[in-house]
């Protein structure tokens, strides 16, 4: 399977649609795991989901400046209202699930997700 | 065109507000989106180096025509020591602060370089740190 549909990765990890409603139905190319923002601003992409277990406001802007279309938050943290609202302003889906990192990445990768590298 | 934005002093909350402003300005001249994702993302990366290694602040300063885009990063200081030290990956002197906010892997300035077509920092110790992109349109 070559894009993967982001309602379908949410159901995949058990995960709600936090933000970025609009845009759920859009398709994903390739996964990327970190918990380091520099690393996400290295990748020139298109089509990226971003897991981590880094729940930051910084999350988002970095998203937002690294072009990542969804971003998935592990280990069942909570994103704050701050943060919902910048996600939606520049249309990034933010899902959140109690799955950590590993387990996400797994679990996208078995079901056929492409890794960037 | 020129703009001028401010640089909250240690702030991570706001950190990137600046760069996002300059993309959507970008964006509305209509410029080829490749330019700027790589404008962002190198001036993105000068914001946080402020935000996380300088004290007082900065200032960004946007100077766009139809050739180029250039956009100044400058703060107050303490300034780099050995600019071709930080320019090598891996080079850090973050703070664990930094660290816990996903930053620090000294990967920023080499980031920079990748995306800028030209590259100038201006810096010395106790000086301000200058930071100058240019990207050609
Ligand atoms: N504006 C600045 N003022 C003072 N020192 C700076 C500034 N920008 C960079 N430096 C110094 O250069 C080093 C390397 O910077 P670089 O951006 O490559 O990495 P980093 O900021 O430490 O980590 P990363 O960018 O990966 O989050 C910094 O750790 C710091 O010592
Ligand atoms: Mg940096």
């Amino acid at each position: 399977m070559k894009h993967m549909k982001i309602t379908n990765i949410a159901s995949l990890l058990g995960g709600d649609i936090v933000s970025g409603k609009t845009q759920q139905e859009n398709h994903i190319s390739f996964g990327f795991a970190a918990d380091l923002l520099s690393d996400v601003l290295t990748l020139d992409v298109e089509g990226v989901l971003f897991i981590t277990g880094l729940c930051t406001l910084q999350t988002i802007r970095t998203a937002e400046v690294a072009e990542i279309d969804c971003i998935v938050i592990a280990r069942g943290k909570k994103v704050s209202p701050a943060m919902v609202e910048l996600a939606n302003r520049n249309g990034i889906v933010v899902i959140e699930t109690e799955c950590s990192v590993y387990k996400a990445s797994g679990i996208l990768y078995e079901a056929g997700l492409k890794p960037i590298y | 065109m020129k703009f001028e934005f401010d640089i909250a002093d240690g702030d991570f909350a706001k950190a990137g507000t600046s760069s996002s402003q300059v993309k959507h300005i970008l964006k509305q001249l209509n410029v080829d989106t490749k330019i700027i994702k790589k404008t962002t993302v190198a001036i993105y990366e000068a914001e946080v180096n402020v935000v996380a290694h300088a004290v007082g602040g900065g200032k960004l300063l946007a100077d766009i025509n139809l050739e180029r885009i250039v956009v100044e990063v400058a703060d107050l200081g303490p300034g780099i020591a050995d600019i071709p030290q930080a320019m090598v990956e891996g080079f850090s002197t973050a703070s664990p602060e930094v660290i816990s906010m996903g930053f620090g892997a000294g990967m920023g300035l080499p980031n920079m370089r990748k995306n800028a077509d030209k590259l100038e920092i201006i810096s010395g110790v106790d000086e301000g740190t200058r930071v100058v992109i240019t990207n050609y349109i």
